[in-house]
Parts: C-alpha cells; sequence; structure tokens
C-alpha cells in the first residue's frame, strides 16, 4: 500500500468514525446518549494518561485523582454561578500545576516505585474529596451541578451536552495530534525508549518529563470537569484508585502509545460493559474474561491487532517484491 | 592549535576501585585522538566522567577553557560535545530521519518553538544531507530497528553529528562492524575530520582503525595514562607491549 | 505501655500475614516480572474452597488439604500456563491489567456462584487469650504469627540450602547464565508460582477466620503486600518480609493512637519518605545500568 493511499484510507476511516460519532446517537435512547457521552469524557481523561504512559512512559496510578480535581472544580464553581468554561479553565491550570508537582518524584524514582508514589497520590486525594467537607461536602458530595448553556443554548438535553463534550474530544485530538506529531512528540519517544541516550543528545529529560507528567494531569483535569455536568453529582466515591486503574486499563487494552489507542480502550472501558448487561448478573464476570482474552491474544492491545495485520500485508508485499526481483535477476 | 578539550587529573572510585586514577590530557582542535587500553582500564568510565553521565570523584574538565565538571549531560552536549556508546543506542521505534532530527532538535529554538513550531524543527534538510553523508538515502524513512548492524552503527555515528559539534567521543565505533561497513565508517569520520574541522576522540580496541584513522594515542592502563604519542611511536613503546601482551 | 506491647503484637501478626502475601507476590516479580494485582483475590479465594469442600462433606482437616491442592493446581499452575505464560515477552503492563482482569473475575465469580454475604470461617486457633506479664495476647495473633514466622524460615531455607531452591535464585537472578549453565529456568519459574499457590492458602486460612470469607476480601490484601513488596525493595524476599512487618505495624497503631480522618493516609506517607529517600527501598540495592 503506497503512502498516498493510506493517508487517504486514514482520512476515510476518520470521516466514518465522525460520521458515526454525528448521526448515531439521533437513534439512541437517552441512555444511550448519556453512556456515550461518558465514552467521551473518559476518552479524554486516558488520552491525557497515552501521553504520560504511552508516549513519555511514565507509570502513573493517578489519572482518576485529576479526574476528580476537575471534577470538583466544576461542580463548586458552577454550582456558584460560575459558567463552566471559568470551571474548566480552573480545572486545567490546576491540574497542571498539580500533575507538574507529581512529575518531581519520577526524577528521582522509576517503574514501580514511580506507580506507589502515584497510587498514593492517588489515595491522598480521595481522602480530601471526602473529608475536607467544607470545600467537597464530604461523603454527600455535590448534587445539581448544572449542564452550560453552549452558544445561547442549554445543554440540559443529553443530546445536546453529548455534542458539546463531542466538540471538547475532537479539539483534545487535534491539540495532542499536534503535540505528538511537534519535536515534544519525539522527545516524549526518547524519554520512553532510551532516557540515557536522549539525555546525551540534549534532550532535558527533566523538563520533558514534568512537562508529561502536567499535560497529561490538565487533560485528566479537563475530563473530570466534562464529567461533573454529565453526571449531575459528584461524590469522592467515584474518584477511587478504581477509576485510575480502570484508565490505565483503557490505556493499555487500547494499545498504549498509539494514539487511537484510548478511543479503542475507552469502547472497551465504557461501552462494552454496557452492551454485556444483556446477560445479567454475569455481565462482569464475561467482561473481565473479554478483557484478559484480548490481552492474551494480542498483548499490544487492540491497535496491536491493527497494526500486525497491516505489517504481515506489508511484509507478505515485500517478500513478493522481492521474490519477483530475484527471478528477474535469475532470468537474464 | 588551541585545546577544544582539558581533562585535569580526574579520578573515578567505585567504593574501593580506582576506575580511573588521575588522568590528565587535553584534545586540540582538528585532531583524531585514540584512547586504546586493555578492557577494564577505565576508558567509558573516563568518557562518562567527561560528559556528565558519571560525576568524577576528583578533577576537572574543561571544555574551551570553560568549567564543565557538575554540569547535566543535556547541557554539555548543548555546549557542543556529542558522543556514542559502546553498546548501540539508537531509538528502535523512529524512522531514521526521525533519529537524525531528535539528534539535533534541542539545540535549535526554545521549548515553545519546538511545541508550535514545524513537526521537522526546520532539520529536515540537514537529516537528508547527514542520511546522503552516510550513505543511507535509500533507507531514510525506514524504522531505525529494521536496519543492520552495521547500518545502525553508521547511524548511531550520524546522530552524533547531527548538532554540528566541535567535539565527538567515540565509544568503539568500530566494535562488532564488519570489514567493508568499518572502511566506509573510518572514510565517513576523516570526511567529518578534514571537510569539517570536527575533533574527535576514539575509544577503540581494533588497533588498525586507530592507527589509521588517529593522529595521536593516548593509552591508558589501571586507571592511569601509560603512554601518548603519534601512533608509530606508541606501537613501538615497550611498556604499551607489555601492558597488551602481559609478561 | 501494656496496651502499646499488645498493639505491637497485633501488628505483627497483621504484618505477618502481610508479609506472607508480599513475599508470594516478591517471587513471581522476581522470577518472570509478573506484577499480579490479583493477588489479593488470591488469598480470598482459597478459603472458599475450603468452605466448599467441607460442604461436601469432609472434615476440617482434609479441607484444608483440599484448599491446599486447589490453590496450588489453579491458582499455581493454571495461572502461569494460562494467563502469564503468552504474556511474559510482552512486558509488566499488560499483564499487570490482565491480572486486574483476573481479579473482577474472581471476585465476581464468587460473589455470583458462592455468596455475595460474608461466611463464618473456623479458625485453627482456640478462641482464647493469653496471659503472660500482666499482658494479653489472643491466641489467634500468635497462632498467625507462629505460622507465617514456620512458613517464611521454610521458604528461606528452601531457597537457600536446597539445590533446587538455590537454581531458583539464579533462575531469578540471571536467566540467561542459569540456562548456560543448566539450570532448568522454565521449571524454576513455575516453582515460584506453586509456591506462591501454597503461600496465598496458608494465608487464606490465617486470615478468612478474623474478617469471615467474602469475596471483596482481597481488595485490601492485594494492596497491603503491593505496598510491603515495594517498601521492601521489590526484589527480595527479604524485603518483603520487613516490608509487611513494617506495614502491619504502621496500620495497628496509627489505627490506635491517631483517629482524624486521615488516618488512611499515613502509612502511604510514610512509605513515600522512605521510597524518595531510599528510592530502592528499605534493603534494596542499586540496579547499576552500565553505560
Amino acid at each position: 500500500m503506497s503512502e498516498a493511499a493510506r493517508t487517504r484510507l486514514n482520512y476515510a476511516g476518520v470521516a466514518i468514525a465522525l460520521a458515526f460519532l454525528i448521526l448515531a446517537p439521533l437513534e439512541f435512547h437517552r441512555y444511550g446518549i448519556y453512556i456515550l457521552s461518558q465514552w467521551a469524557v473518559m476518552t479524554i481523561a486516558a488520552i491525557g494518561l497515552n501521553l504520560t504512559l504511552g508516549y513519555a512512559g511514565q507509570v502513573s496510578l493517578a489519572q482518576g485523582a485529576f479526574v476528580g480535581i476537575g471534577a470538583y472544580c466544576a461542580a463548586i464553581l458552577t454550582t456558584q454561578g460560575w459558567p463552566l468554561i471559568a470551571a474548566i479553565a480552573l480545572a486545567l491550570v490546576l491540574c497542571f500545576v498539580i500533575g507538574w508537582l507529581l512529575g518531581y518524584p519520577a526524577l528521582r524514582v522509576q517503574h514501580h516505585y514511580l506507580a506507589f508514589v502515584t497510587l498514593a497520590f492517588s489515595t491522598l486525594a480521595f481522602l480530601v474529596f471526602r473529608n475536607e467537607s467544607w470545600l467537597t461536602n464530604g461523603t454527600e458530595g455535590i448534587d445539581g451541578v448544572p449542564r452550560p448553556t453552549v452558544l445561547g443554548l442549554s445543554t440540559t438535553p443529553h443530546l445536546y451536552y453529548y455534542y458539546f463534550c463531542l466538540f471538547m474530544l475532537a479539539l483534545v485530538t487535534l491539540a495532542t495530534l499536534g503535540l505528538v506529531r511537534s519535536p515534544w512528540g519525539r522527545a516524549f519517544i526518547a524519554l520512553r525508549e532510551n532516557p540515557l541516550r536522549a539525555l546525551s543528545l540534549g534532550v532535558d529529560t527533566r523538563r520533558y518529563i514534568l512537562m508529561a507528567f502536567a499535560i497529561g494531569s490538565a487533560l485528566g483535569g479537563l475530563a473530570g470537569a466534562l464529567y461533573a455536568p454529565l453526571v449531575g453529582l459528584v461524590e469522592p466515591p467515584a474518584f477511587t484508585l478504581t477509576l485510575s486503574l480502570n484508565l490505565l486499563m483503557m490505556v493499555i487494552v487500547g494499545g498504549s502509545g498509539y494514539f487511537l489507542g484510548p478511543f479503542l480502550g475507552g469502547l472497551v472501558a465504557v461501552l462494552l460493559p454496557e452492551w454485556l448487561r444483556v446477560v445479567d448478573n454475569y455481565y462482569l464476570i464475561l467482561y473481565a474474561l473479554l478483557v484478559m482474552g484480548l490481552l492474551i491474544y494480542s498483548p499490544t492491545g487492540l491497535i496491536g491487532i491493527v497494526d500486525r495485520f497491516l505489517v504481515d500485508r506489508r511484509t507478505r508485499a515485500a517478500s513478493a517484491a522481492r521474490a519477483a526481483a530475484s527471478a528477474s535477476i535469475e532470468r537474464p | 592549535m588551541t585545546a577544544v578539550l582539558e581533562v585535569s587529573d580526574i579520578k573515578k572510585r567505585f567504593g574501593g576501585i580506582h576506575a580511573v586514577d588521575g588522568v590528565s590530557f587535553e584534545v586540540r582542535e582538528g585532531e583524531i585522538l585514540g584512547i586504546i587500553g586493555p578492557n577494564g582500564c577505565g576508558k567509558s568510565t573516563l568518557f562518562n566522567c567527561i560528559l556528565g553521565q558519571l560525576q568524577p570523584s576528583e578533577g576537572e574538565v574543561k571544555l574551551d577553557g570553560r568549567v564543565t565538571t557538575g554540569m547535566r549531560p543535556c547541557d554539555i552536549n548543548k555546549l557542543g560535545v556529542s558522543r556514542t556508546f559502546q553498546l548501540l543506542q539508537i531509538f528502535p521505534k523512529l524512522s531514521v530521519r526521525e533519529n537524525l532530527i531528535l539528534a539535533a532538535q534541542e539545540h535549535k529554538g526554545t521549548m515553545m518553538s519546538r511545541l508550535f513550531g514545524p513537526r521537522d524543527a526546520g532539520l529536515n534538510g540537514a537529516a537528508d544531507q547527514m542520511i546522503a553523508f552516510f550513505k543511507l538515502t535509500h533507507l531514510a524513512d525506514e524504522l531505525a530497528g529494521g536496519l543492520s548492524y552495521g547500518q545502525q552503527k553508521l547511524l548511531d555515528a550520524a546522530m552524533a553529528f547531527m548538532a554540528g559539534p566541535r567535539l565527538v567521543l567515540l565509544d568503539e565505533p568500530a566494535g562488532g562492524v564488519n570489514l567493508t561497513m568499518l572502511g566506509n565508517l573510518r572514510d565517513r569520520l576523516k570526511a567529518f575530520n578534514e571537510e569539517r574541522g570536527a575533533t574527535f576522540v576514539v575509544i577503540e580496541h581494533n588497533m588498525d582503525f586507530v592507527m589509521s584513522l588517529c593522529t595521536r594515542v593516548l593509552v591508558l592502563a589501571e586507571g592511569k595514562v601509560l603512554a601518548e604519542g603519534l601512533p608509530a611511536e606508541v606501537r613501538a613503546n615497550p611498556a604499551v607491549i607489555e601492558a597488551y601482551l602481559g609478561h | 505501655m501494656a496496651n502499646f506491647v499488645a498493639l505491637l503484637i497485633a501488628g505483627l501478626a497483621t504484618g505477618a500475614l502481610y508479609a506472607l502475601v508480599a513475599v508470594g507476590f516478591t517471587l513471581l516479580w522476581q522470577t518472570s516480572q509478573t506484577i499480579n494485582f490479583a493477588q489479593g483475590e488470591f488469598v480470598m479465594l482459597p478459603a472458599f474452597f475450603m468452605l466448599a469442600a467441607m460442604h461436601a462433606g469432609l472434615p476440617f482437616w482434609a479441607a484444608i488439604l483440599v484448599g491446599l491442592a486447589l490453590s496450588v493446581a489453579i491458582l499455581g499452575f493454571a495461572f502461569k500456563r494460562l494467563l502469564v505464560d503468552p504474556m511474559l515477552r510482552h512486558g509488566v503492563l499488560p499483564l499487570a491489567i490482565a491480572t486486574m482482569a483476573l481479579s473482577t473475575f474472581l471476585k465476581e465469580s464468587v460473589k455470583t456462584f458462592y455468596s455475595a454475604e460474608a461466611s463464618p470461617f473456623p479458625s485453627i486457633a482456640p478462641d482464647a487469650y493469653l496471659h503472660l506479664f500482666g499482658l494479653s495476647v489472643s491466641w489467634q495473633n500468635i497462632v498467625v504469627l507462629g505460622v507465617a514466622i514456620a512458613a517464611v524460615v521454610a521458604l528461606q531455607f528452601l531457597l537457600q540450602r536446597t539445590r533446587t531452591g538455590r537454581q531458583m535464585q539464579a533462575a531469578a537472578q540471571n536467566p540467561t547464565v542459569a540456562r548456560i549453565l543448566g539450570v532448568p529456568v522454565e521449571r524454576m519459574i513455575l516453582y515460584t508460582f506453586l509456591i506462591n499457590g501454597a503461600l496465598v492458602a496458608l494465608a487464606s486460612l490465617l486470615i478468612s477466620p478474623i474478617y469471615l470469607a467474602k469475596f471483596s476480601n482481597g481488595d485490601t490484601l492485594g494492596l497491603a503486600a503491593f505496598i510491603a513488596a515495594i517498601v521492601g525493595g521489590f526484589n527480595q524476599i527479604r524485603g518483603a518480609i520487613v516490608g509487611g512487618l513494617l506495614l502491619g505495624i504502621v496500620d495497628n497503631l496509627s489505627a490506635a493512637y491517631i483517629s482524624t480522618q486521615y488516618r488512611g493516609a499515613i502509612p502511604l506517607c510514610l512509605l513515600i519518605v522512605i521510597i524518595l529517600f531510599r528510592p530502592n527501598g528499605l534493603l534494596g540495592r542499586a540496579e547499576e545500568r552500565t553505560v
């Protein structure tokens, strides 16, 4: 397949996916639209984690905590009468700064120790959500988070808020695409693959590690700020370690370090359990089995399957070309 | 000729072991200095001390008269010193061109221009030139991981030259490279030295390679300088012969 | 003071349990880079094997043996063959995620197919207190501590003093060289999984009488094992023991003396400090990377 043909195929794929995302909800029930909105929101958080983990190679078990921080930002500000856009701005800035600070341990420790430090941060954030009642209303949580009005249109109907989330996801997608294709993206990959060599080529690994954490966390915060009006109720149990682990699963199951990974991982983590509800009580069991089966079949995730298929085709095409070439040499 | 690099009395201890035990030398503009010595004599450790990967226990490194001891490797690199490692260190999941762009992108512009500027950081042309110079043009868009060992070795060296360094430290560039590739590599290094006036320090075990490439040779043994001089002088030095051949 | 000592002993007993679970966790990591997020569920499950065997009419001691055997076979052998082996070459994270899914699977299966309620579990210790030097210590704690120590000592003996144990260590430290020296590395790795199966069955036997057998028992235990292993340096058994004991003591003491709502965070904060200042764990050695 030529480069141009691949590009055409990519464009076609994006167009089909986009058409589906825009048109499909028109046929969905309220609940279906709600779930699809949740997919869009959680995908934003997973895109952030994919930057930190998939591209820059820094393990984080704290992404759920950043979603929580963003959600509380939105809940607190919008119930006080502030517009959601202000809450989004605050969530982005706050999570960027906290993420930056959380990056500092990563300069000292790596791998499982880093996992532990971020895990502890996650637990701490949960305790703050639960205990600081003056700010977060404790275990009762903050109810009645209003939906924003966008372009003079109230997004109280699920469908309108879904389009708002989809629009934000599109923005994040474009911004992230720009980032991973910029020299920064190259530096992130270098950091993941071989930090020592990167350092010797002038890559300031310290600065890039901190930026990877800060940007990834900021996207987590954005997802949280969108999550709060979607659900309406923000309470501590939503942001335990389980959410962080779920987001981690989204990234790995989708395909860590692949741009499209989080989108597919989101399908598995958010939509698949809903589809499986037809089997009633057994759905979590079946779900766990499917995830294990998928990872056994393709440890590099869903994208890994597609990638393997494409590489196979290319190798076959290349060996066919080689065979043809050697045949023409042998036959003078 | 002025000294590009001055190393004075560098010592590095690991626990009770003196890996480098008081080494001093200088590298003059435009020369190719070879460093040879038996295994474990501290050559690679010396490199790591010069480049900031390790902090020397004692001693000082000066680059163009400026003290660089204590600086981080990325900052030393930005002053115009680049290196290769003993073991291959390329980025297998990036293409050949991307590897080369990476090797120079941090030397231009700012963090902001790298985020919002062009994807290639304005280095596509330079990368293509380097690719052509190392005769890798047909492989420019292949993933580096798919190259043969010799080709990867060439890429590794090419990366060290991408940012237009004043001084390049090569750690066993010829290790594991076959004869044809070896000649190729030597030609490229010589051409670099002559055409662009780049200064080299080369650690190498392959004597023929060292003798035919280097303008001056430093012999290390047990963390100390054993001898220093023109290749022919060093080869004839009885102390060197003994260090290599034993009693 | 007497109260403090009693707390310390209770903490040691909890810690010994954590250590038992963390040792198995560390063994799997050492030999096969498996981070087993289902380790907590591995401890939860054998109690149900034993309960099921008792329902089938077996006496308690026979049920223990059946539980142990099933645990070694399923949580040791089948776990390795079915889940770990296919994913071993693909890095740490996919396998870790798969074990997360496994933990959900085990938990939900017990909940759906056995019971969502807590089931009482017979204890091997008498339900009484031992009075000694003005202290009263529950037999429960003493037995837990005794059995855990015995298990760890036996394991250490196996690893240090037997040919197989030394081969296992060689396989863990440098599989390539071990293979060249004729160590059957694959079999050694399998052994560590079987040992882990036995250790979690033992832990299950000790812990279930205290917390009752419940599908959600693994939640806290798995996390505790993970934390203990990290604090201890992640790649050595001695470290896991020290980490487990420390965590147990800190847990119990902060539960007794600190009544703020942030109690749960105290062990974590303490451990973070340890990790930041001793990045390789309490007893860990730096893994030097050659340039």
